[in-house]
């Protein structure tokens, strides 16, 4: 089994990224820059690892050599944040287009402008429609553990999606936490060999030529995206079966949400990244004074766990929505539009609201969510919300 | 190097059926260069007319493995690939060689996909680059690019009744590459099959990045007369437009020596983006563009030790 290590979450991104021992790296220190990349190129310049590693020019030349390295057969990896992940947005839906299951840590960070290198979601929420899974972590374990299941997800065969695995910029990718590292073998024997597909160098070799990326008009377009939306739908199957797979081996379980005192709550917030670590920690509170408050978390928002989402939130009163990302739709917050989505089609359901928190790195503490909470007090006792969306923790 | 009876028995990976205009010069430029490596290839492609005519699914005119993604970055693409194909080596998980090429035209080579480009240069990847120059955007209709020359009509640098097309030189983007420190770089046409052959297969031999720029006629933007597609090739070198060198290692050779030195004005006259030039209003834009060339020509020829 595995060893208690203390790690930031960019060295958990970067240990985990040497066990699965990629066959090409390509990455680019945008600003702002991540910290896995540097460390990971020290584990190449050790021999620590066979990866061939592309310093390349940007990140969409990044993600660029991904898919050319993914389409010749290789396992792929990446990392990249914020203003990185934006300069790769064309080269998102094509790396999901043509089905190729590379592999990103991303550390969220927010988008300029204004420039600002700190935590926030905006970064991967603008990409969740991109075709790419995504999944979010609570700590540096979740973080270490989701990257190496993210493997076994992405390359699938009923899935072969891109993924991305997402951890809070500063507030995990920084800071120090004890957590338990598996050995290599046991990385190596988790995520296997990559299944075999068909790629461009079996393809030379073989002299069976393949043309990968071609025109699509009219009159095949439609299937091929029609069958990429199916791989995301297996998605939902694939996940939890890695998820338990992964529990029965190393101890730590892993689905779509986790429920926090949510099965009895009459009220409860639903939060993505480390705030779930405050949230709970505010739930314990008010559970000791005898209000029914719970939590959900969201662990993995692409594909959207419908009814894992609607099970956990179905007999709630009053759910509050923590956004770490404003929409900009002069309405509310883009995790308020994908719970609400889950739940409108329920004849019971609870009364919504939104509360767009931390943009930038703003601090969440203990006092916000409890300002959250005493809210979810107030609509619950009325009966009805009078607002749709607050900001918290914001000078106005 | 093969004999042209020798190259027309090897199999053409590159077939017909694709549906690139006739007289086309990007077609006989894929061929020609697929035809000149006689090893496995892996082969990217950037956006552009060679992809959109040659790739409608299902169909596939390409007869080794080929991959296009986008636009700007045919170069990172490829330079993707060779690098799986390293690690793969290194394992002992195979033993062919395979030679990787990206291709590219004007637009996603000296403009969109320069920073690619220029990485992968720089990273040294043991690719050969082949940028297919047709002087503007033509797949989405003849806007300008950076590989325009001086004053042809596009649709986005229409002749007018103040501006006389396009108003900037075009980028010279071979003296880019070799400033660079690459291996080799080297420009050719497809109206000389034997020097892009010569050419292609000296440059697979060579490790490292390799860049060749291919004037490729467009008998739609130029426009032109179809049958005209290699005359009009050879006529961008007869007046020194084009001229045809290589320079390996840093050092530079003429590969090709026009007899006598034509006016500009030849190839102009074959061409409707240049015809504005030729009225007698415009002698003087005329001589500027012929003074240029000269110039050009006379600093290539002491590059090249001719002088």
């Amino acid at each position: 089994m595995g060893i208690k290590v203390a790690k930031t979450g960019n060295e958990a991104f970067a240990e985990g990224m040497r066990q699965i021992n990629p066959d090409v790296v390509a990455a680019y220190p945008i600003t702002p820059q991540t910290e896995i990349v540097q460390i990971f190129s020290q584990f190449v310049a050790d021999g620590l690892v066979k990866t061939e590693f592309i310093q390349v020019e940007s990140e969409h030349s990044a993600m660029s050599a991904c898919i050319g390295a993914s389409a010749a057969g290789a396992r792929a990896m990446t990392g990249t944040s914020s203003q990185g992940l934006a300069y790769m947005w064309e080269m998102l839906y094509i790396a999901s287009g043509l089905r190729l299951p590379i592999i990103m840590a991303v550390v969220n960070r927010a988008l300029s402008s204004p420039i600002n290198i700190h935590c926030d979601h905006s970064d991967t929420f603008g990409a969740r429609d991109s075709g790419w899974i995504q999944i979010y972590s609570e700590n540096v374990q979740e973080t270490y553990d989701n990257l190496i299941q993210g493997v076994r997800i992405a390359e699938h065969p009923d899935v072969r999606l891109p993924c991305m695995i997402m951890t809070d910029g500063f507030i995990l990718s920084h800071c120090l936490e004890t957590m338990e590292m598996l050995t290599d073998q046991e990385v190596q024997e988790f995520i296997g060999k990559p299944p075999e597909r068909e790629n461009l160098i079996k393809s030379a070799i073989e002299g069976n030529p393949i043309t990968i990326g071609a025109l699509d008009l009219q009159d095949y377009y439609f299937e091929h995206k029609r069958q990429q939306a199916e791989g995301m739908k297996n998605a939902l199957k694939v996940i939890p079966l890695i998820g338990k797979e992964f529990g029965e081996k190393f101890g730590r379980y892993y689905s779509f949400v986790e429920n926090y005192m949510i099965e009895d709550a009459d009220i409860g917030i639903v939060v993505i990244g480390s705030t779930a670590g405050t949230g709970k920690e505010v739930v314990d509170n008010l559970r000791k004074k005898g209000i029914k408050a719970g939590l959900l978390k969201i662990r993995v928002l692409r594909p959207l766990p419908v009814e894992e989402i609607r099970d956990s939130l179905k007999n709630l009163k009053v759910v509050g929505i923590m956004d770490r990302v404003e929409g900009m739709n002069a309405f509310c917050g883009p995790l308020y539009s994908e719970i609400a989505t889950c739940l409108y089609d329920l004849e019971k359901k609870p009364i919504l609201t939104d509360f767009v928190y931390g943009l930038g790195g703003r601090d969440v503490k203990i006092e916000d969510i409890e300002t959250i909470f005493n809210d979810l007090l107030k609509i619950l006792e009325k009966g009805k919300k009078e607002f749709t969306l607050k900001y918290i923790g914001v000078r106005e | 190097m093969p004999s042209i009876r020798e190259l027309a028995k090897r199999e053409s990976r590159f077939v017909s059926g694709h549906r690139l205009c006739a007289g086309c010069g990007a077609g006989i430029v894929m061929r020609l260069v697929l035809l000149a490596i006689d090893k496995p290839v892996i082969a990217s492609c950037s956006t552009g007319c060679v992809e959109v005519a040659s790739t409608i699914f299902p169909y596939s005119s390409w007869k080794v493995p080929w991959i296009h993604s986008a636009f700007e970055n045919s170069a990172s693409t490829i330079s993707g690939i060779e690098a799986a194909y390293n690690v793969f080596k290194r394992e002992g998980k195979i033993e062919k060689e395979i030679v990787f090429v990206g291709f590219g035209g004007d637009g996603g080579t000296h403009d969109i996909g320069f920073q690619a480009l220029s990485g992968a240069a720089e990273r040294g990847h043991n690719v050969l680059y082949i940028c297919y120059n047709n002087q503007a955007y033509m797949n989405t209709g003849i806007q300008r690019s950076g590989a325009t020359p001086k004053y042809a009509h596009t649709t986005t640098s229409p002749v007018g009744k103040v501006i006389p097309g396009k108003i900037q030189w075009q980028k010279n983007l071979v003296e880019i590459m070799v400033a660079h420190g690459i291996p080799y770089a080297a420009t050719s046409i497809p109206g000389r099959w034997n020097d892009l052959v010569n050419k292609v297969e000296k440059a697979i031999k060579i490790n490292g990045f390799k860049y060749i720029e291919v004037l490729s006629p467009c008998r739609l933007g130029w426009p032109h007369e179809p049958e005209l597609t290699m005359e009009i090739s050879r006529l961008a070198v007869e007046t020194c437009l084009w001229p045809l060198y290589e320079v390996f290692e840093g050092k530079y050779k003429l590969t090709y020596k026009p007899k006598e030195k034509k006016p500009i004005s030849e190839w102009f006259k074959l061409q409707g983006r240049f015809r504005h030039l030729l009225l007698p209003q415009n002698t003087q834009l005329l001589e500027e563009i012929q003074k240029e060339i000269d110039r050009r020509w006379e600093n290539l020829l002491r590059k090249c030790e001719e002088i």
